[in-house]
């Protein structure tokens, strides 16, 4: 028996926990936090729902519907969305390539805790003042105005989420470049690392625009400056820029992940190589590309004039062609295949029509003319949520379904998954489609209430109506997981039966150090292509030997500990009578300047698993 | 080769800095990470040129009011060179002289506090000569923000690198702390790079209109 398996204490395990750097682990942090914070935003939008269920309702006051839809939006996007994607990008990238690990674990580690800290601060807002309440974008004009703590928690909250994000980025971009398993070219690539790949570097890119337009909020709100002050010579305008010059490649960092999950599952339950591979890759490529030039459709309406409005329409429309290649690859993917509808699959031929329809009004909301008529009323939310939903929530779904058996070594049960598709799928339509004719019949967004009589009492009943079968969705989902865990029935190496790529070689859960030898990769789908030639598993490419593994670490918990407890001191020091804010700030920022000291001085050379270890670990009782 | 491995002159590699896994991923790591601080600072510069001499009252001291090109000629060379002397050391720590190189860092962390002194004297200068501060004006916002985005990471890098410095005194050169002196470098001459970009835009330009 290999040390890792023994039976340990719950004290022990949550100490593993947080001080891991096993890349698979931190997938397990991710889902959870992820999974906990959808559930927050979830509520949420389920009290908004409830707030306009009927005419001049007071469910909720004004002032807080606007916390609501502030932190609703918020909390699925940068503390959903985004570490959920990080979840599956963590679990399965590393084993897609052939590695034993990203290449900085300790960095990996940092990025979740900071991630958390980020969205712990942002969520105690609740508690401790008011919540944000400017709306997700939090345009600097009305931002700037807002008495009480609210935007500052925006602010520092997600400066601290953001940085651990950045560091991600680069980890994946790194890890994919360095360290492919001989035979494993960027051509031969599973498509998920590939979209997580160009996902990287729009991470890279993208987030340092939000972090200077987040610093000049909290220098504006917290210590005086003005940038955004127009009687003191400021603009507010900046920030719309660097939010939406982040905020649009954000939307394809979340929906690029999304499209690599999809054709990962097209591809297993059609039996079929994905059709198309090449073009797909160029086409995720052009899409990130694309992504950066944009930016300013979120904008037609603040008045850059014709000509910037025309080159960002003409822009934004080019994506669609990228988009629609995508389409027609996974549509031929099915086409001749021998489909199997399970859970994943459902909701991957599900997706198609519904993210369709987001990229149409896409085009639509992309005519800067028509925008105008657009801008501000429920056709955008109806438009953001078939693609952030019917594209990215439906990919975390059929992910978590998929990749369940690989990172907890147990099947989701698959009557419970379809029940969750079915009131998820149907709720998510009944909420949304309606709210497109909504918007056309002049219903502005981001309102608390509407007046009864003018004909948007029934619509938005059925809205409501919607949004709770989907929550109803995710109570079967998590019931699903419990009785799963519950029962915990062991599955091999490649539960689905139809895996191609080489994460489905390895046992569910891996073993810690991954590949006992690195794989020999002769192809697109290695695994495919060894199962086809009748083999077991890979060939490797390297004698049995010594592994090197990192240690794990405290360190970074206490790094992002540091900018917690920082953010708090530049948050209440501008109060009055406050004497603690700033020794709070400088104390918060040594420690994690310390922390990082430690880290630094400290050698740090891991460990090496010998290779004694590892043929135990195959021939159970037999010594070597 | 072992990273913990005692090196001679005769076994040290031509590239010291990349020759394990880990410092293979730290050497391009550290490379994207620049890629993103190049934008976090073209972010700042676009920020500046927006706001810049953007004041809310006629009296309020401009650019082309505030600036002495003598004082930040001195700085810019002080910085220049302090990145020739970084170059200095890593061409000693590829041939192995562990001394040298110690040296030849030492020389760039006293250029470099030479720099940031100086830096605190203008900023002082401004601020009490012309009432020109972080709050006086979006101007004042956006210049100090951007050059003290600037001067906070030459003080990083102060630290950064002494602590290398000590940290390693007493051990030498070896293939497990050799990249950390390389990326060190690099991070010194992308701060020197920046600079060169802020007495172009912020202070020639800031002179001439």
């Amino acid at each position: 028996m290999s040390t890792n398996a023994q039976k340990r204490g719950f004290g022990a395990t949550i100490w593993d926990y947080l001080t891991t750097v096993d890349h698979k682990k931190i997938a397990h942090l991710y889902l959870i936090a992820g999974g906990l914070f959808f559930l927050i935003g979830g509520l949420e939008a389920l009290f908004i729902r409830i707030q306009l269920l009927k005419p001049n309702n007071d469910f909720v006051s004004a002032g807080l519907f606007n916390e609501l839809l502030t932190m609703h939006g918020t909390t699925m996007i940068f503390l959903a969305a985004m570490p959920l994607v990080f979840a599956f990008m963590n679990a399965v990238m590393p084993l897609q390539i052939g590695a034993r690990d990203v290449a900085f674990p300790f960095l990996n580690s940092l990025g979740f805790w900071l991630f958390l800290f980020g969205g712990l601060f942002l969520n105690l807002s609740w508690f401790l003042d008011a919540a944000p309440n400017a709306g997700w974008t939090s345009y600097a004009s009305l931002s700037i105005a807002q008495t009480g703590h609210g935007i500052d928690f925006y602010a520092l909250g997600l400066q601290i989420a953001g940085l651990g994000t950045l560091i991600g980025g680069i980890n994946f971009l790194v890890t994919i470049i360095n360290m492919r398993a001989p035979g494993m070219t960027y051509m031969r690539m599973p498509m998920f690392t590939w979209t997580t790949f160009v996902v990287s570097a729009l991470i890279l890119f993208a987030f340092p625009p939000l972090t200077v337009g987040l610093f000049l909020m909290t220098f504006d709100r917290m210590f005086g400056a003005n940038f955004f002050d127009a009687a003191m010579g400021g603009n507010t305008i900046i920030w719309e820029h660097f939010f939406w010059i982040f905020g649009h490649p954000e939307v394809y960092i979340l929906i690029l992940p999304a499209f690599g999950i999809f054709s990962e599952i097209f591809a297993i339950f059609s039996r079929k190589r994905l059709f198309g591979y090449s073009s797909m890759v160029f086409a995720t490529v052009l899409i990130g590309f694309l992504g950066f030039m944009v930016w300013a459709h979120h904008m037609f309406t603040t008045g850059l004039g014709p000509i910037a409005n025309s080159i960002f329409a003409v822009a934004t429309m080019a994506i669609a062609v990228p988009t629609g290649i995508k389409i027609f690859n996974w549509l031929f993917t099915m086409w001749g295949g021998s489909i199997r509808f399970t859970t994943p699959m459902l909701w991957a031929v599900a997706f198609i029509p519904s993210f369709l329809m987001g990229g149409v009004t896409g085009v639509m909301l992309g005519s800067a003319a028509q925008d105008y008529q657009y801008h501000d009323t429920y056709f955008v939310v109806a438009h953001f949520h078939y693609v952030i939903v019917g594209g990215v929530v439906f990919a975390l779904f059929a992910g978590a379904h998929l990749y369940w058996p690989k990172m907890f070594g147990t099947m989701l049960n698959e009557v419970l998954g379809k029940i969750t598709f079915v009131l998820f799928f149907v709720g998510f339509h009944m909420t949304f489609f309606i709210q497109h004719f909504l918007g056309l019949w002049g219903m502005p967004r981001r309102v608390f209430t509407y007046l009864p009589g003018q004909g948007f009492e029934t619509s938005n009943v059925v809205s409501s109506i919607g949004a709770f079968l989907m929550a109803a969705g995710v109570i079967v989902l998590l019931i699903n997981v419990v009785i799963t865990s519950v029962k915990n029935e062991k599955v091999g190496n490649d539960p689905w039966g139809d895996g191609r790529t080489l994460e489905w070689a390895l046992s569910s859960p891996p073993p810690y150090y991954n590949f006992k030898q690195l794989p020999l990769v002769r192809g697109l789908d290695a695994y495919w292509i060894e199962k086809m030639e009748g083999k077991k598993g890979m060939t490797p490419a390297e004698p049995l030997g010594d592994i090197h593994m990192p240690n794990n670490s405290f360190i970074p918990f206490l790094i992002s500990l540091g900018l917690f407890i920082a953010a708090f001191g530049a948050m209440y020091h501008g109060d009055e009578g406050n004497t603690w804010g700033i020794p709070v700030l400088i104390f918060g920022l040594l420690f994690t300047l310390g922390s990082m000291f430690v880290r630094s001085i400290k050698d740090d050379h891991g460990y090496h698993i010998p290779k004694e270890e590892l043929i135990d670990d195959n021939d159970k009782g037999v010594k070597a | 080769m072992h990273v913990e491995e005692k090196m001679t002159v005769e076994t040290w590699p031509a590239a010291p800095e990349k020759q394990t896994l880990e410092a293979k991923n730290k050497f391009l790591g550290f490379w994207l990470f620049l890629g993103g601080e190049t934008v976090l600072f073209a972010s700042l510069f676009a920020t500046y040129l927006a706001l810049k001499d953007s004041v809310p009252r006629s009296d309020m001291p401009l650019a082309k009011d505030l600036f002495e090109i003598p004082l930040v000629f001195a700085m810019t060379m002080i910085l220049l060179t302090s990145s020739l002397t970084s170059v200095y050391a890593m061409y000693h720590m590829k041939n192995f002289n562990f001394k040298k190189m110690q040296v030849w860092l030492g020389i760039t962390v006293v250029l470099g506090l030479a720099f940031l002194g100086l830096e605190i004297y203008e900023f002082n200068h401004y601020v009490h000569e012309f009432g020109h501060t972080f709050t006086s004006s979006a101007f004042g916002s956006a210049f100090y923000t951007l050059v003290g985005f600037h001067g906070a990471h030459v003080a990083f890098g102060l630290l950064w690198i002494t602590t290398l410095i000590i940290r390693n005194s007493k051990r030498g050169l070896n293939l497990y702390n050799a990249p950390k002196y390389y990326v060190a470098s690099l991070y010194w001459h992308f701060i020197d790079v920046v600079w060169v970009f802020i007495f172009t835009v912020v202070y020639l330009m800031g002179m001439v209109g």
